[in-house]
């Protein structure tokens, strides 16, 4: 399926900003690169889309020199270059803004901004100096940031924004964005698009890379499609549609939208009633959230991430302990007085797939079989008494991965080892297994390609149907949308309102995600 | 983000590196002994001879590697919860108290059957003591292991020294230590052992803890990777946060954990006084709680890699007396020097190969297929 572009090139005749030619790149024993060929024009913004593991991020670290290709050529605005480290990619106009912010927490904008050419050994002259730049960056592209700001305590919208200076700062001509999107809300992925599009008309290359459709769609003049280490395809944007580009991504047909069905609510079986929580440093960080969770329903938690959404997952697993209020769950009553821990929350039968799979629902370094044990491991699926029986466990782990599709099916790989999509399906398949009446779900497709996004979604809808209550919080609105019976909004720690599945669309939980009542959003 | 290190193979991290840094030691000490006007090869000889050929140097070497199994398997219990025990010092001297007061007050009235026993467990039960109160405030005041186990070495040395020059000190004469212990506390030596059945062998202190020893091996093996406790134990190692998620008691894995650890720590004491001393006296425990860091790191945590890791510096303290009597020129210091040495490139540098060695490995294993998962 690997396409030439260099045909296309000579046809429409565009100065090409980039071009790689066969580059490969092996970690040890596993090919991150294959034979990768890449064209990009100047001036334009070019997606690069694939799954988790597709090997994006290593084709845009060699790129950036952090990693050296072991063979293939770089051509620079036609030239045969040679990048050997981050240094020598700034030379040449290369600037990158990762995934991971690379800023200094407790510096302020203009120091994090400095970094690297305070110029002498007196700041005064460096400060001097890169002010201007943010003034003129300000001026040029709309990206004001206040220069004395703590970066800490800027949104992560603006730390990303501080993030782009420093690489136009270098005199970038080429900007690489890793997965920009991943942790902004729609309104400042909206304004980050704005800014793309500015330095788009005033010459600056951009590669975008993610593995969110939408974006390629809305912002991309052109996209190239990964698919396990090799260049699976070249697409000008307006020639193509999410679908053929799903379907290059996995290498067979999707469903992006999972059937939702018809639910059949019961009694509830979660009840929320003033739930609060302040931290210890006097923050509200839930105020006064009251709602309940039916059996056979889903009931989605929108909001931006960061506002109380982790939080109150947390409570509700027994993993913290709230300030006041009262949480009925399957007959029995747990308040601030009377607290349970996660383990007899989880002993009354509920289940709990955590935001954070890395922190919280995997032992990386615990083999497959380990992990599928983790919080049940001290009943009798893992033997009687104070044994393990790892017989049992590996057996019990092999018909799990068979049910789930976890692959590899190795019971004795270490976690660490597995695709994002397949972790996920561990954590999923131990929670889904215990037969929880009510589930608390915490970003369940975090990270996790589409192939998998639609088996997960699967899922939930089969467990919902079953009878279970499912809490779901998500920052993909799409997600929401798309699994939940009814839609609860959270903003800076309050519920705004509940929603049927019926009212709710985009604009209007955009409204109140950013704090507008249902009323004044309607 | 820098350049990424490719994993280094198990056969690789568990074998050949500890051999290239063992010989990395004995390499730069054969330079020593030559700059001092020795042939190394025979300072090598000799070592080796002194270690396991001449009469009753292997019941020597093996009672060293006693201690070092005790007080290395007491770091590595600590260090599968990720706590850096470094009182094991400490928790074997008093342990060492706990085996003496059974032994000297009560075990004269008791048969050896109850008496033997009770010292051991008293071993090991204030061993466990002087290692739940660190893992206590770790876990639940926030104070570091790694400073409180260190206080709680010069705490046991100051309490030993007061007791064996005032309470417990022996009447009638100016050392500081106890009275004799009962015989139906000691532990039997191996040589005499073997003199009953009619084996003879030169004596040596080598006795019945290493066999105590070489089952608290197996019990640490099935411990860390049979029992619900060891998951637990390895599961708040690795991931404290998916631990607390998954319903485990953080703090009190953390409190129990320490308390293990000094208690095998503690068990070092029955070599030393059930076995050897036969008396409690003043530092007897002479830096093998130490050391054990060194064995726990070279042993990679696991049974099998501390009883080779404890056998080899059991030999380097044997052989290494042996060189100090052979060779004039060759002195305490400087045997104390290639100890040194060994400890360091085998103990505290144990990485510093680990990365070229992965690049080295990954260039030469021709790369497979990616195949995806």
């Amino acid at each position: 399926m690997t396409e030439s572009l260099s045909g296309e090139n000579q046809a429409t005749g565009s100065p090409l900003a980039l071009q790689l030619k066969s580059v490969s790149k092996s970690f040890g024993l596993v090919r991150a690169n294959r034979d990768v060929d890449l064209s990009v024009e100047a001036g334009t913004i070019h997606g690069i889309i694939g799954e988790n593991g597709a090997g994006k991020s290593t084709l845009m670290n060699i790129l950036y020199g952090l990693h050296r290709a072991d063979s293939g050529e770089m051509w620079i605005d036609g030239e045969l270059t040679a990048i050997r480290s981050s240094a020598d990619a700034i030379g040449h106009g290369i600037g990158m803004v990762h995934q991971h912010f690379m800023l200094v927490p407790n510096f302020s904008v203009i120091e994090n901004v400095m970094l690297g050419s305070e110029g002498g050994s007196l700041l005064k002259e460096g400060r001097t100096a890169t002010l201007k730049v943010l003034d003129d960056l300000g001026q040029n592209y709309g990206m004001t940031v206040d220069p004395e700001a703590i970066v800490s305590e800027l949104s992560v919208g603006l730390q990303q924004r501080v993030e782009i200076i420093k690489a136009l700062k270098g005199g970038a001509r080429v900007l690489i964005l890793d997965e920009p999107t991943g942790v902004l809300t729609p309104n400042e992925a909206q304004q980050l698009f704005e800014i793309l599009k500015v330095l788009r008309d005033d010459g600056v290359t951009i590669l975008l890379i993610t593995h969110k459709l939408a974006e390629i769609m809305a912002i991309t003049d052109a996209v190239s499609i990964m698919r396990n280490g090799e260049m699976v395809g070249h697409r000008k944007t307006r020639e193509t549609n999410p679908q053929e580009l799903a379907e290059l991504m996995v290498g067979r047909q999707v469903l992006l939208n999972v059937d939702r069905g018809v639910a059949n609510p019961a009694e509830p079986l979660l009840a929320v009633e003033d739930l609060s929580l302040t931290s210890s440093g006097g923050q509200e960080l839930l105020k006064k959230m009251s709602f309940e969770v039916r059996a056979g329903e889903i009931l989605g938690v929108a909001g931006v991430a960061g506002n109380g959404q982790s939080e109150l997952l947390e409570i509700l697993a027994g993993m913290q302990q709230a300030t006041s209020g009262s949480i009925q769950v399957l007959g029995q009553t747990i308040t601030a007085k009377d607290p349970k821990d996660p383990k007899s929350v989880r002993a009354m039968g509920v289940g709990h797939i955590p935001e954070d799979r890395h922190h919280h629902g995997l032992v990386l370094e615990f083999e497959a079989q380990e992990n599928i044990v983790l919080g049940q491991h001290d009943g009798a699926l893992a033997g009687q008494g104070k044994f393990l029986d790892n017989r049992a466990i590996t057996a019990h782990c092999r018909t799990l991965m068979d049910t789930y599709d976890i692959r590899p099916t190795n019971p004795n790989l270490k976690a660490k080892n597995f695709s994002g999509g397949n972790q996920q399906k561990i954590v999923i398949a131990r929670e889904m297994n215990a037969n929880p009446k009510v589930l608390i779900v915490g970003q369940p497709t975090r990270g996790v390609d589409i192939g998998a996004i639609e088996f997960i979604h699967k899922q939930l809808i089969a467990l919902r149907d079953a009878g279970c209550a499912i809490l779901l919080v998500s920052v993909e609105l799409d997600e929401i949308m798309g699994l939940s019976d009814r839609i609860m909004v959270m903003n800076a720690g309050k519920q705004v309102g509940i929603l049927d599945r019926e009212e709710a669309n985009e604009q209007k939980l955009g409204l109140m995600m950013a704090g507008l009542s249902s009323d004044q959003a309607a | 983000m820098s350049a990424v290190t490719p994993p280094l193979p198990r056969w690789a991290d568990v074998f050949l590196l500890p051999i290239i840094n063992l010989s990395i030691a004995l390499i730069i000490c054969g330079v020593i002994i030559f700059a001092i006007g020795e042939n190394p090869w025979t300072a090598l000889i000799v070592m080796l001879k002194g270690a396991f050929v001449f009469p009753g140097s292997l019941g020597y070497t093996l009672y060293y590697t006693t201690n070092f199994i005790f007080t290395g398997l007491a770091v590595a219990v600590a260090f599968h919860a990720m706590m850096f025990n470094i009182g094991g010092e400490g928790q074997a001297y008093v342990g060492g108290l706990g085996a003496g007061l059974v032994a000297v007050f009560l075990a004269p009235s008791l048969p050896l059957l109850i008496a033997l026993p009770l010292a051991i467990m008293m071993a090991a039960l204030f061993g466990a003591f002087w290692g739940l109160v660190p893992g206590y405030l770790q876990a639940k005041r926030g104070s570091h292991i790694v400073i409180t186990t260190i206080m709680f070495n010069f705490i046991a040395a100051s309490l030993m020294v007061w007791l064996l020059s005032g309470p417990l000190m022996a009447p009638g004469q100016m050392s500081s230590q106890t009275v004799r212990i009962a015989e139906s506390a000691e532990m039997a030596k191996i040589a005499s052992l073997l003199g009953y059945v009619g084996f003879k062998v030169a004596s040596s202190p080598l006795n019945l803890s290493f066999v105590l020893a070489i089952i608290a091996l197996f019990v640490f093996w099935v411990l860390i990777w049979k029992t619900k406790l060891g998951y637990e134990i390895r599961a708040v190692g690795q991931n404290p946060e998916a631990a607390h998620y998954a319903g485990i008691n953080v703090s009190r894995i953390i409190i129990i954990t320490l308390a293990i650890s000094g208690g095998i720590a503690g068990l070092m004491s029955v070599n030393e006084i059930l076995g050897v001393q036969h008396k409690v006296i003043l530092n007897f425990t002479a830096g093998f709680g130490f050391t054990g860091i060194a064995v726990s790191l070279m042993g990679r945590n696991h049974p099998i890699g501390i009883f080779l890791a404890s056998l080899l510096f059991g030999a380097l303290y044997q052989g290494g007396a042996e060189l100090d009597f052979e060779f004039r020129t060759i002195t305490r210091e400087v045997v104390l020097l290639i100890q040194g040495l060994i400890i360091l490139f085998c103990g505290a540098l144990v990485h510093m190969l680990n990365p070229p060695m992965a690049r080295l490995l990954a260039r030469l294993i021709k790369p497979k297929e990616l195949d995806h998962v």
